[in-house]
C-alpha cells in the first residue's frame, strides 16, 4: 500500500478539529463521561493521554513495520499492539515516578487507566488502516490526544454549569452530559469545511 | 433464581449501557447501520461470555498482580478469533466495521465483568452473566441502531421501508445524533425505572 501524500501538519490540525478522536469516532468515552465531572482530573488525564498517546502511536508504528509485517503475523496485531501499550504506560509511570514525583502525583493514578482506553488502540489501528508513515503518525497521535484533551476539558467546564440547572429527573447526569457531547459534536462539524482532509 | 436474577439485573436493573455507563465507547459509531450493529453486538456477546468463562475457570491460577494483564489477553485472544470469522464469512460486514472490532478488546463492559464476576464465580455461571451482559448491550445499541437507519436512510438491514416521499433526516447519519438518541434512550428508561422505584415505596 501506498503512504497517502497528506502534509503531517495538515494532519495534525485536522486530527484536533475536524476529526476528533472523542466526537466523530467515538473512542474513549467511557473515562471520557466518569472523570469529566471534575476538572482539575480532567486536565491531568487529558495530559496523561496526549503523552501517551503520541509514545504508543510511534511505538506501534516501529512494531508494525518491523515485527507485523517482516514475519507476516497480521493475525496477532491486536494482541501485539495491547502489549506495547501495556508496557509503554507501564514504563512511563515508572520513569515519572524517578523523575519529578510532583507530575506522578497528578498524572500517575491516571496511567492505569489509560491501558483500556479505546482511543489509544483506536489511533493504533486507523494509523495502521490508512497507512502512514512515522511522521505522519506521530503527529496523527499527538494532534489525537490534544483533541481529546480539548473535549474532556471543554465538557468539564460546561459540566459545572449544567450541575444547578433544571433538568428533568430521569436526564440528570448521564443523559444532558450526553446531549451536551452531541451537541459539541455538531459544533466541531463546523471545522469540517476548513480542511481537506478526513 | 440466580439465573434468573443475574438476567434481570444485566438486561435492564443494572444494565451495562444505561445505568452503568460502560463501553458505549467502540460502538456508537457503527449504529447508523442496523446490520454492522447486529454483527458487532453479537460479537461483543460471544467475546463477554466466554472471556468471563475462561478468567473464572483460571481464577485461583492467575497472580493477583498481572490480571489485568491476563484478561486482556484472555479478551484479545476471542476477538482476534471474532475478526478472522468475519473476514471469511463477511467480509464486507468487516470492512465496514474497520478498526472497531478490534476496538472490542478495550470495550469496559467486558473488562468490567470480568473483575466483578468472573473473579469471584464458578465458570458457567459466569459465562451467563458475560452472555446476559452482552445481551444488554445488544439490547440498546439495536435500538439505537433501528432509529437511527430508519430515519437517517429510510431503510432497515439495507431495504428500503419507508415510502420515497419521505425525507431522510441527515442528522441522523452524522455522529452527533449517537449521542441524541442514546441520551433520548437513558431519558426514558430512566424515567420508567424512577417512576417504578417510587411506586414501590
Amino acid at each position: 500500500m501506498m503512504i497517502p501524500q497528506i502534509n503531517p501538519f495538515l494532519l495534525l490540525i485536522a486530527s484536533i478539529f475536524t476529526s476528533n478522536v472523542l466526537l466523530s469516532y467515538f473512542l474513549g468515552m467511557c473515562s471520557f463521561i466518569s472523570i469529566s465531572k471534575d476538572l482539575k482530573s480532567s486536565n491531568g488525564l487529558g495530559m496523561a493521554v496526549t503523552l501517551v498517546m503520541t509514545i504508543t502511536t510511534a511505538a506501534n508504528w516501529i512494531l508494525e513495520k518491523y515485527v507485523i509485517q517482516r514475519w507476516d503475523l497480521s493475525y496477532l496485531r491486536y494482541i501485539l499492539y495491547i502489549i506495547m501499550i501495556a508496557a509503554v504506560v507501564q514504563m512511563l509511570e515508572m520513569i515519572i515516578d524517578r523523575v519529578s514525583p510532583a507530575l506522578y502525583i497528578s498524572l500517575g493514578i491516571f496511567l492505569p487507566l489509560i491501558t483500556v482506553n479505546c482511543a489509544i488502540l483506536g489511533v493504533a489501528l486507523f494509523m495502521q488502516l490508512r497507512n502512514y508513515s512515522l511522521i505522519q503518525s506521530v503527529l496523527y497521535g499527538f494532534g489525537s490526544g490534544l483533541g481529546w484533551w480539548l473535549a474532556i476539558v471543554l465538557l468539564a467546564v460546561i459540566r459545572k454549569r449544567t450541575e444547578n440547572a433544571p433538568i428533568p429527573s430521569g436526564l440528570k447526569g448521564v443523559g444532558i452530559t450526553l446531549i451536551t457531547i452531541g451537541l459539541m459534536a455538531m459544533a466541531f462539524m463546523g471545522f469540517v469545511g476548513m480542511l481537506p482532509v478526513q | 433464581m440466580k439465573i434468573r436474577e443475574i438476567a434481570t439485573k444485566n438486561l435492564w436493573l443494572e444494565n451495562p449501557v444505561f445505568v452503568q455507563i460502560l463501553g458505549i465507547c467502540s460502538t456508537l459509531a457503527v449504529t447508523n447501520n442496523l446490520r454492522n450493529t447486529l454483527v458487532m453486538t453479537v460479537g461483543v456477546c460471544f467475546v463477554t461470555a466466554l472471556s468471563n468463562a475462561t478468567v473464572s475457570a483460571f481464577r485461583s491460577l492467575i497472580p493477583r498482580k498481572v490480571r489485568m494483564m491476563v484478561q486482556v489477553l484472555v479478551i484479545s485472544f476471542y476477538v482476534i478469533l471474532v475478526d478472522l470469522v468475519l473476514r471469511a464469512y463477511l467480509p464486507e460486514v468487516s470492512k465496514a466495521l474497520g478498526p472497531y472490532v478490534g476496538l472490542i478488546i478495550t470495550n469496559c463492559i467486558i473488562m468490567g465483568r470480568a473483575e466483578a464476576f468472573a473473579q469471584a464465580n464458578p465458570p458457567l455461571i459466569s459465562f451467563w452473566d458475560g452472555l446476559t451482559s452482552g445481551l444488554g448491550y445488544m439490547l440498546v445499541l439495536v435500538t439505537i441502531a433501528f432509529v437511527r437507519e430508519l430515519l437517517g436512510f429510510g431503510s432497515l438491514m439495507g431495504f428500503k421501508i419507508l415510502p420515497a416521499s419521505f425525507v431522510p433526516w441527515t442528522i441522523m447519519v452524522v455522529p452527533a445524533s449517537a449521542f441524541f438518541v442514546l441520551a433520548c434512550f437513558i431519558w426514558i428508561a430512566r424515567t420508567v425505572q424512577l417512576r417504578k422505584k417510587g411506586g414501590g415505596k
